[in-house]
């Protein structure tokens, strides 16, 4: 007698012959993508219309377990090919999901030109302060003295303030994010997904294996417990004064909701005009 | 017959659609193969400023002036940069009032262009008057063809002002050409 | 129609006739009149140009424009080919048709913007790390720039794979008379689109080298990745055996099709004993030298490439014995020349130039006369 084995509700967005997945015990991306699916879940997506771009690195790989049509691409360069997809097809719903490093270290250029053009796309960023991948190396988050592989003696630079960027560039939505707020973070993603416009997520999620283990946070759980200490919901706080600092609070919440035409809003009309 | 045609002058004076209109009056309306290629880049925006055109009956390999048959200068500096260029025996066509020849030179038609088109209203018609000049002397292009080039070239509203240019230009170099206005040097 | 076009408007004309409806790019020397005639166009016929921050974003673009199901190219000149390459990897690799039109200009780095070169061609073939082949054409005239762009369409829907335009800048700044047919007459080439449902679909199995190939919202779910994959299109990292199968098929669909892909303008071949090799506008020159010496009795062909990748192998090991002495005229210094050695088997002569300006046919008469007799 055969046993079917009962299936989960969400495996339907899953290439479910592609789990187990990569990502180490005590990572916050299973998380974070566990919050996507239930967003998706709750939203009215068709998935035939929805597309997954992501670059390199851990975050990189989510493209790779979602069962719609999905790209990874270079390293850096997700956006742009978003960009050149989403235009092409305009009836996609286009969601980039990729690292901190992968999307505003060597992907930079690209995160604040995507969001000045106000591209119709949703960028979630899982924040987990270092390169992950290659083996816990010092990135563009990285909080000011934190230990890694490339910074020994402590980092020396002052990290990026992700949330603030994305608002100085001209996204439409930006929000904050941990790995622990997962109601809220769903919710975060389905007012994103359901927006016009370039939206943005900041997830901020535990890597023990490459970053916790060298400042004082070996086990997922660790971080989980330090994310509830030291998270404040701030809605609508100027970005500008949600820096993370190491021991310090990490605000979190909602800090940008506006209107702004699109690219391709504004793109049809000087069609319209020129005909 | 491969002829190589140089029109030179300054930035602002339109020597680079003077070359443009010639070679597609020559290669569109006179049905003949003609190429132009334009001076190109930052370091031809100031100074001389030079465009260049091949007509020919056969095919055109080689697309570059290199020793032209005619050089057509409109500026002083142009001159003297490009007049050792010209062919021996090749023709040379100044205006008058913008070119002082030094010595030496063999065969030149002079036409006061910039004036002319001053009397026209418009001193930016200049190189179209020289064009009509260039047209009747050297017969290298059909009046025809020049016509409906310079046309087909500008604004609607300017199409009458540039044909009054080119005709001007051309029965002036009807006249050299015929040696009754001042004979060719 | 005939139109008088320059070489660079031609080749945006020949993109829109191509039936390319993307563009992004962004503003180098001397393609630049390829973006701006393309931001002229575009929005005229439905289409969408967009000028992106550099030429890493431009090619990606083009890319994810090309998974969104339009014919999709970018211009760009030696130092954004260089930018470019990272992403005509991921284009080989995922099998991406695309379209990339470099005017060769003098390097290295920032050279000689305003002026010639043909440097270009190894890094065309080679820029990009990793083994993978391409497809590279050489217009001679702005006529060969509208053709040669429509040809680089078709043959990149129907190889799936980025074809690089290698055009120069004399080329694309001279202006000379295109004859545009009528549509109809103007043949097109659509990518292969699956045949079977969703759930029997293997997006990276070909039957003949070349995948059908489902876009995203037409309901085949794809996962497209830059990593070794399997059939599925499913990453393989670790297993050779993938590599080996995913890596032999990518070159060889290219490969063994050299000989469909060949495209060769052979003039005064017929009884030569030396030949003339070139390309792009320099091939001009050479057809002038080949007159002039022919007119002085020599045996002098010229054997002009308008394919230059995948490179003539076979053709040139078959003429290797009848000609005796082969000539490579090239604005660089020697890497076709380098090619048709190999292929020879024998000393080939060399008449490079560094850039800045394409050789005069009397430079070529020289050669073929010291080279054919022999001093």
């Amino acid at each position: 007698m055969e046993i079917e084995a009962e299936t989960h509700p969400l495996d339907k967005y899953l290439r479910t012959d592609r789990i187990p997945h990569i990502w180490c015990p005590g990572c916050g991306l299973g998380t974070v993508l566990n919050c996507f699916l239930h967003a998706l879940e709750e939203s009215d997506i068709d998935l035939k219309n929805l597309a997954i771009v992501s670059g390199i690195g851990c975050t990189g790989r989510v493209a790779g377990y979602l069962n719609v049509d999905s790209y990874h691409t270079t390293h850096g360069r997700a956006i742009p090919f978003a960009t050149g997809l989403k235009l092409a097809n305009p009836k996609l719903k286009v969601v980039v999901f990729s690292g901190d490093g992968d999307l505003f270290a060597i992907g930079g250029n690209h995160f604040i030109h995507a969001a000045r053009r106000n591209i119709d796309m949703t960028v979630i960023c899982v924040n987990n302060y270092n390169y992950g991948m290659t083996g816990g190396q010092l990135g563009p988050t990285t909080p000011l003295e934190a230990k890694t592989t490339t910074s020994p003696y402590g980092n020396v630079e002052h990290p990026f303030n992700l949330c603030h960027v994305a608002a100085a560039s001209g996204a439409v939505y930006v929000a904050r994010w941990t790995a622990l707020h997962v109601r809220r973070l769903k919710e975060s993603m389905k007012e994103a997904l359901n927006k016009k416009g370039f939206t943005f997520i900041e997830v901020i999620a535990s890597c023990p294996t490459t970053y916790g283990r060298r400042n004082k946070m070996p086990t997922g759980l660790d971080t989980m417990r330090y994310y509830k200490e030291k998270s404040v919901i701030k809605h609508g706080i100027d970005p500008s004064e949600a820096d993370i600092e190491i021991g310090g609070d990490i605000i979190v919440g909602k800090f940008v909701d506006i209107e702004k035409p699109t690219f391709d809003e504004i793109l049809k009309k000087l069609e319209e005009k020129i005909k | 017959m491969r002829k190589e045609i140089k029109f030179s002058g300054f930035g602002g004076q339109g020597i680079v659609l003077m070359g443009n209109i010639a070679a597609r009056a020559s290669a569109i309306y006179d049905g003949k193969n003609a190429i132009f290629t334009p001076s190109y880049g930052p370091e031809a925006r100031g100074g001389a400023a030079s465009s260049n055109v091949v007509i020919s009956d056969d095919e055109i390999d080689y697309p570059y002036v290199t020793e032209p048959d005619v050089l057509v200068a409109m500026s002083q500096e142009a001159y003297e940069k490009y007049a050792p260029m010209l062919k021996d025996g090749g023709l040379l066509i100044i205006d008058e009032d913008l070119v002082k020849l030094k010595n030496g030179e063999g065969k030149v038609a002079k036409v006061p262009a910039t004036k002319i088109a001053e009397s026209l209203g418009k001193r930016i018609v200049a190189n179209i008057v020289m064009l009509g000049f260039f047209t009747a002397v050297t017969k290298l292009i059909s009046y025809e063809a020049i016509k409906k080039a310079v046309l087909e070239s500008v604004p609607p509203k300017f199409k009458e002002l540039n044909e009054e240019a080119l005709d001007k230009g051309y029965e002036r170099g009807k006249k050299v050409k015929d040696g009754k206005n001042g004979k060719m040097a | 129609m005939i139109k008088f076009y320059s070489g660079n408007i031609a080749c945006a004309e020949g993109a829109i006739a191509a039936g390319c409806r993307f563009f992004a790019g962004y503003p180098i020397t001397p393609s630049t009149e390829i973006a701006e005639h393309m931001a002229l166009r575009l929005p005229q016929v439905g289409g969408i140009f967009i000028q992106m921050e550099d030429e890493l974003a431009s090619m990606a673009a083009i890319l994810g424009a090309s998974w969104g199901g339009m014919k999709a190219m970018t211009a760009t000149s030696g130092p954004g080919l260089s930018l470019m390459q990272e992403n005509i990897g991921l284009g080989a690799m995922t099998e991406t048709p695309c379209v990339v039109v470099d005017v060769q200009r003098a390097g290295p780095s920032t050279g000689m913007p305003t002026l010639i070169g043909q440097a270009d061609v190894m890094q065309a073939r080679w820029g990009s790390h990793g083994d993978y082949e391409i497809i590279a054409l050489s217009p001679s005239s702005p006529q060969e720039c509208f053709d040669l762009t429509i040809k680089s369409f078709n043959l990149a829907e129907e190889y799936r794979v980025p074809v690089i335009l290698l055009m120069d800048e004399s080329v694309s700044h001279m202006s000379e008379k295109v004859i545009i047919p009528p549509k109809e007459k103007i043949k097109i080439v659509e990518r292969k689109k699956p045949k079977v449902k969703p759930s029997e679909y293997l997006p990276f199995k070909a039957d003949d080298y070349v995948p059908p190939m489902a876009c995203a919202g037409e309901g085949y779910a794809v996962h497209v990745t830059g990593l070794t994959h399997d059939e599925k299109g499913y990453p393989q990292a670790t297993s050779p055996e993938v590599q080996e199968k995913l890596v032999r098929r990518l070159c060889d669909k290219i490969r063994k099709n050299e000989r469909k892909l060949r495209d060769i303008e052979e003039f005064e071949m017929e009884d030569a004993k030396l030949a003339i090799v070139s390309f792009g506008t320099t091939a001009r020159s050479c057809k002038a030298a080949v007159k002039r010496a022919r007119k002085r009795g020599y045996k002098v062909g010229l054997i002009r490439l308008r394919t230059i990748w995948p490179f003539a192998d076979e053709y040139f090991e078959k003429i290797a014995n009848e000609i005796k002495q082969f000539v490579v005229v090239e604005v660089n210094y020697g890497q076709i020349k380098l090619e048709v050695e190999r292929c020879v088997g024998k000393k080939v002569h060399l008449l490079p130039k560094m850039g800045g300006e394409i050789h005069k046919p009397e430079e070529i008469y020289k050669k073929i006369k010291e080279v054919y007799n022999g001093n």
